[in-house]
């Protein structure tokens, strides 16, 4: 994907939502539930679908989850949901080739994932950027992992596209929660992923900081057209992200409800995501009870 | 909750007031307190500790300093310790990283390492004046036994306790093994290891003077032996006082380059 042929969208951000919007709306009648079809919200050429099939973790003991489904269409931004301990990280480890299933199997682009790759980028719970390093050479440590020379320009538009476009040569030390993760995804983002997978990425943060990445991702993911499946614990966070939220109750319950978000607009406020919030929250307390 | 029990973090040291605009006189009365101490001991003595005062041995200084000879044994000392240093880096790093990075090598280095680290190196002048004869390399290698422990024992420290997640996350951005060692795994390293070189540093510089007392008829430590056969008393302080302003610079500069690298 390139970064030129989206900055020119930046600009028009309001009408490109609407068209989003809709483009959201219609899809949802042609897709049902977990079950993945085609067409999505943000149909984008290069993004890929993420497809778990029969997928079964055990840890000595500890069944986490047994014949596990999931598939996340391209383009498509796909919370997991659940309690803690519910398995939902060790889900996204899965996909991202961070461990390996005890059975089953996870493709991406039709590849089958193996083992960690830039072209499936992850988002950490904690930025972990490279304190060796200042803001921009960790943004520009992906290629440099990967024997390549960083496009100069390219990090620039990234460093612009999260808003550090003013302390790119600051020590990581003295960057805020808020801004060392915005480094931390461009960081990933550097690696041009077609899909990305994102381990409670803001859940150390203050509400209003939370709230403004919420949206910023939202932005980005859109500009950019990736697939993005959304570990999280927080509904409205949940809700508020994904085209489609997938429930999982305690272990080894697995994903037990995937609930399609509708909303025609993702204001905080509005009535109808106000219903899907107090939805999920519904299923989600008839998992958490059972 | 009285007042006095009240303080602000900054002022719970007491005297912190003082460390502002003045703080960087501060030193510099340290340095005049010692002086001053000197000045009184030998002022106040009697006999041969006379000979040893500072305005005596500040005019020896001068000589000194101004001798083009006496540069030939600053030079050679320096040349020891450099050598010394060099084999202690050459030695000691490669070793720190086996040590530190495979679980079965530190089990089986462990008890031997400390066991030799509490040898004292002079215990192995008389092996190694046997071994390799009088002269440089007999005062090289018992700097090296002494220099080498702290450069081992922080390599292998930093590379055992390096953040797990960093690596991880390095896999996840595409990095091969090779790149990850390289940009990832050495830089996460490099302050320990200059903490270990630091302490190796200021060890090779304090164990020059005995290793040259011992085999050579060359250098500083020789000299201060020297200036005592001749009965020249107050040259031991002025020597003394160029041994403690060279090692105070090298341990300055290392810290210099270990401060650009510490990220706390």
């Amino acid at each position: 994907m390139s970064i030129e042929s989206r900055a020119a969208t930046t600009d028009d951000d309001g009408g490109d939502s609407g068209g989003g919007a809709d483009a959201r709306a219609d899809s949802a009648s042609a897709v049902e539930q977990d079950a993945g079809g085609a067409g999505t919200a943000r149909s984008a050429a290069d993004a890929a679908p993420v497809v778990a099939s029969d997928l079964t973790k055990r840890y000595d003991e500890t069944l986490v989850f047994d014949g596990l489904d999931l598939r996340v269409d391209p383009g498509e931004v796909c919370c997991l949901l659940g309690p803690s301990g519910c398995g939902k990280t060790t889900l996204l480890h899965l996909l991202a080739g961070l461990e390996d299933p005890t059975g089953g199997r996870v493709e991406i682009d039709g590849e089958a994932v193996t083992g960690p790759d830039y072209r499936w980028g992850v988002v950490f719970q904690d930025p972990l950027l490279y304190p060796w390093l200042s803001v921009r050479e960790n943004v520009e440590i992906g290629p440099r992992l990967r024997g390549e020379e960083p496009d100069a320009d390219h990090v620039d538009e990234l460093l612009e596209l999260v808003g550090l476009d003013g302390v790119a040569d600051a020590d990581t030390a003295d960057l805020s929660g808020g801004m060392a993760q915005r480094a931390s995804l461009a960081r990933t983002l550097a690696n041009d992923p077609d899909v990305l997978l994102l381990d409670e990425p803001f859940s150390a943060l203050d509400q209003l900081t939370k709230m403004e990445l919420q949206d910023e991702l939202l932005r980005i993911v859109d500009e950019l057209g990736v697939t993005a499946v959304f570990v999280t614990h927080d509904i409205d966070e949940a809700v508020y992200l994904g085209d489609r939220v997938a429930i999982m109750g305690p272990v080894p319950a697995g994903i037990e409800h995937v609930e399609r978000i509708d909303s025609e607009t993702r204001s905080r406020d509005d009535e109808a995501f106000l219903a899907e919030r107090a939805a999920t929250f519904e299923h989600l307390e008839a998992v958490g009870l059972e | 909750m009285s007042p006095r029990t009240m303080a602000t973090r900054d002022r719970r040291r007491s005297g912190s007031e003082l460390v502002g605009e003045g703080g960087r006189l501060l030193p510099a009365v340290g340095l005049l307190g010692g002086l001053a101490v000197w000045w009184t001991v030998t002022a106040l003595g009697s006999g041969i500790i006379t000979n040893f005062a500072p305005a005596a041995t500040f005019a020896v200084l001068a000589e000194l300093v101004a001798s083009p000879s006496f540069y030939d044994h600053v030079l050679v000392s320096v040349y020891r310790f450099a050598v010394a240093l060099g084999l202690c880096l050459t030695v000691g790093l490669p070793v720190g990283i086996v040590v530190g990075y495979f679980k079965a090598a530190e089990r089986a280095t462990t008890v031997l390492f400390q066991f030799m680290r509490m040898i004292s190196p002079l215990a192995w002048f008389p092996i190694a004046i046997i071994v390799f004869g009088v002269g440089t390399r007999s005062a090289v290698f018992v700097m090296f036994m002494a220099g080498l422990w702290p450069i081992v024992l922080n390599t292998a420290h930093g590379i055992a306790t390096i953040d797990d997640d960093w690596i991880t996350v390095g896999e996840s951005l595409g990095g091969d093994t090779r790149a990850l060692l390289r940009r990832v795994v050495v830089p996460a390293v490099i302050p320990d290891m200059l903490t270990g070189i630091r302490l190796s540093i200021g060890i090779l510089w304090i164990i020059l003077v005995p290793a040259e007392m011992l085999g050579v008829n060359t250098g500083l430590g020789y000299l201060i032996l020297d200036a005592r056969d001749r009965f020249s008393y107050a040259e031991i302080p002025a020597i003394m006082l160029v041994i403690g302003f060279i090692g105070f610079w090298l341990d300055l500069s290392v810290r210099r380059l270990h401060a650009r690298w510490n990220w706390g």
